[in-house]
């Protein structure tokens, strides 16, 4: 297919409607306001339904219903709107629902603005919503990127039958880059379990993320973390550009990451040499990469548009190992890559 | 040769109901099912289980049922009704669930003109947690969080949802029946069966307010709590139909 030049926002939609997704519930929110617009005017002519709904609340519960109708269905919002969607949230992970959710975060906390920001890592990978569980969290780069991990987002929700979030800072979700759209057919499977009537006669579904006992519950909930386990092994998705000899290990996710490749250029050409590794999946965390550094990086540098929270996952997975150092910017300021430059010099060069 | 005179209506399951001697959610199931089975729309409908004392109404409607979060369930009616068109949705709320934390959900699923039927069962306290001050939990009504008596002055007059939902140019049909005798029950019936033949016309938003019991959340027996609906409940919540757009009848036609 040849290349397109689209916005972020508009390309995860383009994915998604290509991914077979039949219904779109959102809320307007700064800087995501094209998902919702893009599918008020295109969802239709795919055969999907778009409801723009009073609330983020309900606008999730919405997504709940569909999900649980077994349609595959999407929701976007930024940071203040993902904070009011973690209810739904816990709920579509206590049903098993699969569902895609979209945050194009902006800086918080609060109303806080609507300049990008990354101050949503916790929110994301950590949830806000009550109870055990995880949902896996894609970092896209680029917009390619987006689209390429949105289309794959539904797959992921089906299978494993989890809400899955797209996490894009307000920068990816406003700047257009060309990009190809996805010509692959999306793995669409018929859900036996979804609660849309009983027209062939079969037993009855229910979808309830209650059990009112205990033993019950407790089984639920490991069953939940087995597939979470197989999730880490299969989905774990990370690009590691680390090489030998390189000295500085540099981390980064989302397009802060594409400024941290300039800083590395900056570096290479001052005779220090940094690799970048860049989480794309922020859950399951690629804890892995950072046991297994070579044995020339002695520095772990981490950069992130917040006061610093990937960075605690870094510190998990280095364990130790090797100091791990923090730069970030926040507010919704965006580092330069001389920023970044200095800061390495600093760790590294000590009085060079 | 023994004759069946009556029997368990097949819209319901075999399980046993979870509620309290005297309660009326089991006669209002019934009610129900009974309908669903007799318009013959049981194996496509969808029934919507709430937070509540009927959170467990998925165990007891004998067809396909979703548990929403609290006062979400229009949310959640929604989202399943506009993917699946021709299939029956019915949300079964209590007036915790929907007249409290829910009323944002209520309200705007009214005002788009979803095609569901809302059951909305007022028994005027929150009965699951422990018989709590609800919204509609009348004046100088005790409960466990208005223990002198719910006061006008900081609490408001208990909300009257039928008359306020009934403003909305969207919604198709509203009444409000009540469920503590033969008469009323079998004018509850009818209402419910009609607000479920709406949505099969695709009239549009339904709901049927019906007034209930809480015989243990009101610390009195079955029979004193059937008495209270009809001495207390009622001269505040007046029967009768509150919008139909087949009648043209409004909120000045109450009967």
């Amino acid at each position: 297919m040849s290349k397109v030049l689209m916005k972020g926002n508009e390309a995860i939609c383009d994915a998604a409607i290509r991914a077979g997704c039949k219904a779109f519930f959102g809320y307007p929110i700064t800087p995501q306001n094209e998902v919702p617009e893009y599918m008020a005017k295109k969802l239709a002519d795919a055969g999907g339904v778009f409801v723009q709904a009073e609330s983020e609340t309900s606008a999730i519960n919405m997504v709940y219903g569909a999900a649980a109708a077994g349609v595959r269905v999407m929701t976007s919002s930024s940071s203040p709107g993902i904070a009011l969607k973690q209810e739904g949230i816990s709920y579509l992970v206590g049903a098993d629902l699969p569902c895609v959710i979209v945050s194009i975060s902006r800086a918080g906390p609060g109303l806080g603005g609507i300049l990008p920001g990354q101050g949503d890592y916790f929110q994301s990978t950590r949830g806000g919503g009550n109870g055990d569980y995880y949902l896996p969290v894609y970092a896209p780069f680029s917009i390619q990127e987006a689209m390429d991990l949105v289309f794959k987002a539904f797959d992921v929700a089906d299978e494993y039958r989890t809400p899955v979030m797209i996490l894009a800072d307000g920068m990816l979700g406003q700047m257009m880059e060309p990009c190809e759209p996805i010509a692959k057919k999306p793995n669409i499977t018929d859900h036996k379990w979804a609660a849309n009537g009983q027209a062939d006669k079969r037993d009855r579904n229910v979808v309830t993320s209650l059990s009112l006992k205990g033993e019950i519950l407790e089984e639920m909930v490991e069953r939940r973390f087995k597939t979470y386990e197989e999730i880490k092994t299969k989905e774990t998705m990370v690009d590691n550009r680390v090489q030998d000899g390189d000295e500085v290990a540099l981390v980064a996710y989302g397009t802060p990451s594409r400024i941290v490749l300039n800083a590395i250029e900056m570096l290479k050409e001052q005779g220090i040499k940094a690799g970048l590794i860049r989480p794309i999946t922020l859950w399951p965390f690629p804890y892995a990469d950072f046991q297994n550094l070579p044995s020339s990086v002695k520095n772990v540098v981490v950069c992130e548009l917040s006061m610093g929270q990937m960075v605690e996952d870094v510190r998990l997975g280095v364990n130790g190992k090797l100091p791990v150092h923090f730069y970030g910017r926040t507010g919704g300021m965006i580092f330069e890559p001389e920023e970044i430059a200095e800061q390495v010099k600093k760790i590294v060069g000590g009085g060079k | 040769m023994a004759k069946v005179v009556y029997e368990k209506s097949r819209g319901l399951t075999d399980n046993p109901l979870s509620y309290c001697p005297g309660c009326t959610h089991g006669i209002i199931h019934k009610l129900v099912a009974e309908s669903l089975v007799e318009l013959d729309i049981l194996e496509r409908t969808i029934a919507i289980a709430p937070v509540g004392c009927s959170v467990l109404g998925y165990d007891y409607f004998n067809c396909d049922g979703v548990q929403a979060s609290h006062g979400r369930a229009p949310a959640v009616a929604t989202g399943i009704k506009r993917t699946n068109p021709d299939k029956i949705v019915f949300t079964y709320q209590g007036d915790g669930d929907l007249a409290a934390i829910g009323t944002a959900e209520i309200v705007h699923a009214a005002h788009r003109g979803e095609n569901m039927t809302v059951f909305f069962v007022n028994n005027a306290i929150y009965g699951m947690t422990g018989g709590q001050m609800a919204p509609t939990t009348l004046i100088d009504m005790k409960t466990s969080t208005s223990p002198f008596g719910r006061q006008l002055e900081g609490t408001g007059q208990p909300i009257l949802v039928s008359e306020m939902l009934s403003q909305i140019p969207s919604v198709y049909y509203i009444e409000r029946v009540a469920a503590h005798d033969i008469p009323h029950l079998t004018k509850a019936k009818e209402a419910i069966k009609k607000a479920l033949q709406n949505q099969v016309d695709g009239k549009g938003f339904s709901m049927v307010e019906i007034l209930g019991t809480c015989p243990i959340g009101w610390a009195k027996t079955p029979a004193d709590a059937m008495e209270f609906v009809k001495e207390k409940m009622l001269p505040y919540y007046p029967l009768g139909v509150y919008a139909d757009k087949a009648s043209n009848a409004g909120q000045g036609e109450v009967k």
